[in-house]
């Protein structure tokens, strides 16, 4: 079920993201949801595109050091309170969330939202048994 | 085992006492053979030699240094007349003009003797099969190792380097027990035998004598697992005539001088002043025999160190350390001596990082910084911000442990740093600029 996330390598240095996101854009990718880690020398910047395959390909031959892993991606109603829901369900499983970060495009009624977890199916399980739905690739290609 | 017992074991003031005569013999041979010399010794008060009294009357003597090599290029250090002369070896020249050695008779019966110590010191015995893969030619080490192998007694296969097929197929063939060759090559020669897919118990390889470039603990043990073998160390250069300037024995705990021909000496690089027993310093050597080409306080440029106890193989000649560097790549950074080599060590024990990097030394405010720049390796980091910033963390404070100083270590994306064909330039200093 899960979505597949690119991680980037990025070297604090002028011109780095300009080498990326030239690149994605030249593969006519789009971007749909982002997220920058980032200290004084170096960071790593994720992405949710609409094709993980071709993006690798494109960055790996612009020389960007890549990895595409697959994390959890879920869509939930945007109000106050439902990211808090979600947070609370996977607390109390004993599911702990390494990073997360909001899609960029949402819907009239939906927020969208990454999640990075150890386990993914175990998460994900967890996740629809509560109600939550879950995205999946071709929800992010039709946003 | 020893090639030569009672002289590889004879007491420490009787290898004084024979080193003082010969000092004084070869410094009256310079005198009277070598115009260079000559004025040297002139100028500097030494003059013959007979005023010498100590070993340590060789601080009055100037040191000899590469220039030398190459502003006299080619015959001007020679001491012996051509007709004397059975041989001339030379390098390879990467730095300027080749550095050339000539060789008397007796020199390449002495160099024979040489290398055969450093061989029996590595396990080398008359039953042994050995294959020799450096390249034949004007190089020192080939010929060198080939004379030592067959004054052994051992069987010497003149394989030269290349044609890596053809290299592992005499070693099972022949029943190679023996290989020599640059640790590099060894190394990669080790690589394609597993590759080739033959077990090893086709190979009767047993151990490896390699030498001409430096081995990195690392690089050995690597060696060692792919043939399953003993391998050793020596020590030596063209100016000094070639391998067999020291070895290491069973022991692994230095490679012993051959004293009876060489008297080692620590000086300081920066002031010249010679330094004492186990101080860490550049590496000077005089010859004692040779009369082809004798030299004078040669200054290796490697810094190591110099111990005179006798070592549990029984041998009481002196060990040097494995060189920690050369006093050419040394870098004073906040008045600490960092060698890259250092470096490299560190960084070869790693995980995750692949072993190229580039230094980078900076002042602002009249304070250094040594920066270093290593390339990441899995890509299974990316995964987890923490990792990375760990590994960073990781490789600072080993740095600062190993070279007692504090770095910045810079994370870059892989195959960014320069890759190098011949020597490779890992060094950036922007501190006067």
């Amino acid at each position: 079920m899960a979505v597949k996330q690119i991680s980037i390598f990025v070297e604090n240095k002028e011109g780095k993201l300009v080498t990326i996101t030239d690149s994605i854009a030249k593969a006519n990718i789009d971007i749909r949801a982002m997220s920058v880690a980032d200290t004084q020398d170096f960071g790593i910047f994720r992405l949710i595109v609409t094709d993980p395959e071709k993006a690798l390909e494109a960055l790996e031959s612009s020389g960007c050091f890549v990895s595409i892993t697959k994390v959890v991606g879920i869509s939930i109603p945007d109000e106050p309170g439902s990211l808090a829901k979600i947070v609370k369900i996977l607390a109390r499983h004993n599911i702990n969330i390494e990073y997360m970060y909001a899609f960029i495009t949402v819907s009239k009624q939906n927020a969208s939202v990454v999640l990075r977890v150890a386990d993914n199916e175990a998460a994900e399980k967890i996740l629809v048994e509560n109600g939550v739905k879950l995205l999946e690739e071709k929800d992010i290609v039709e946003m | 085992m020893m090639f030569q017992k009672n002289i590889e074991t004879m007491p420490r003031d009787q290898i004084e006492a024979l080193q003082l005569e010969r000092l004084k013999e070869t410094v009256k041979y310079c005198y009277d053979n070598v115009p260079l010399y000559h004025q040297r010794l002139t100028d500097c008060g030494v003059g013959d030699g007979s005023k010498i009294k100590a070993l340590s009357d060789i601080e009055y003597i100037p040191f000899t240094t590469k220039d030398d090599f190459r502003d006299h290029y080619p015959f001007g250090l020679m001491a012996a007349p051509m007709k004397d002369i059975v041989r001339i070896h030379a390098s390879s020249g990467t730095t300027g003009k080749p550095t050339v050695g000539v060789y008397t008779k007796e020199d390449i019966r002495i160099w024979a003797d040489l290398v055969a110590r450093v061989a029996v010191a590595g396990g080398v015995t008359a039953e042994d099969v050995i294959q020799i893969s450096f390249g034949y030619g004007l190089f020192t080490g080939a010929l060198g190792l080939h004379y030592g192998m067959e004054n052994i007694g051992a069987t010497v296969i003149p394989a030269s380097s290349g044609n890596t097929e053809k290299q592992l197929m005499m070693m099972r063939d022949y029943g190679v027990t023996g290989l020599v060759a640059t640790p590099s090559y060894a190394l990669y020669l080790s690589e394609a035998a597993k590759e080739a897919g033959y077990p090893l118990t086709d190979y009767k390889l047993r151990l490896g004598i390699l030498g001409s470039e430096p081995c990195t603990p690392a690089m050995r043990s690597q060696i060692e697992a792919n043939f399953n073998i003993r391998v050793s160390d020596n020590y030596g250069m063209t100016e000094l005539g070639g391998p067999g300037v020291s070895g290491d024995c069973e022991a692994r705990n230095g490679m012993h001088f051959a004293e009876d021909h060489f008297l080692p000496e620590i000086i300081d690089t920066d002031t010249g002043k010679r330094l004492g027993e186990g101080e860490v310093g550049e590496l000077v050597i005089t010859t004692l025999t040779r009369k082809g080409m004798p030299v004078l306080r040669y200054r290796t440029k490697d810094i190591t160190k110099i111990t005179y106890e006798p070592c549990s193989c029984g041998r009481t000649h002196a060990r040097m350390a494995k060189t920690m560097g050369r006093t050419d790549d040394m870098l004073i950074i906040k008045g600490v001596n960092v060698f890259p080599t250092q470096i490299e060590n560190i960084l070869i024990n790693i995980k995750d990082i692949a072993p190229h990097y580039m230094l980078v030394i900076t002042r602002e405010h009249y304070r250094d910084s040594l920066e270093i720049k290593v390339e990441l390796e899995n890509v299974e980091l990316l995964e987890n911000y923490q990792r990375l910033s760990d590994l960073k963390k990781h490789i600072e404070a080993k740095m600062q442990s190993i070279l007692g100083l504090r770095t910045k270590v810079t994370l870059v994306a892989p195959k960014t740093i320069e890759r190098f064909q011949g020597k490779a330039k890992r060094i950036v200093d922007l501190r006067n600029q």
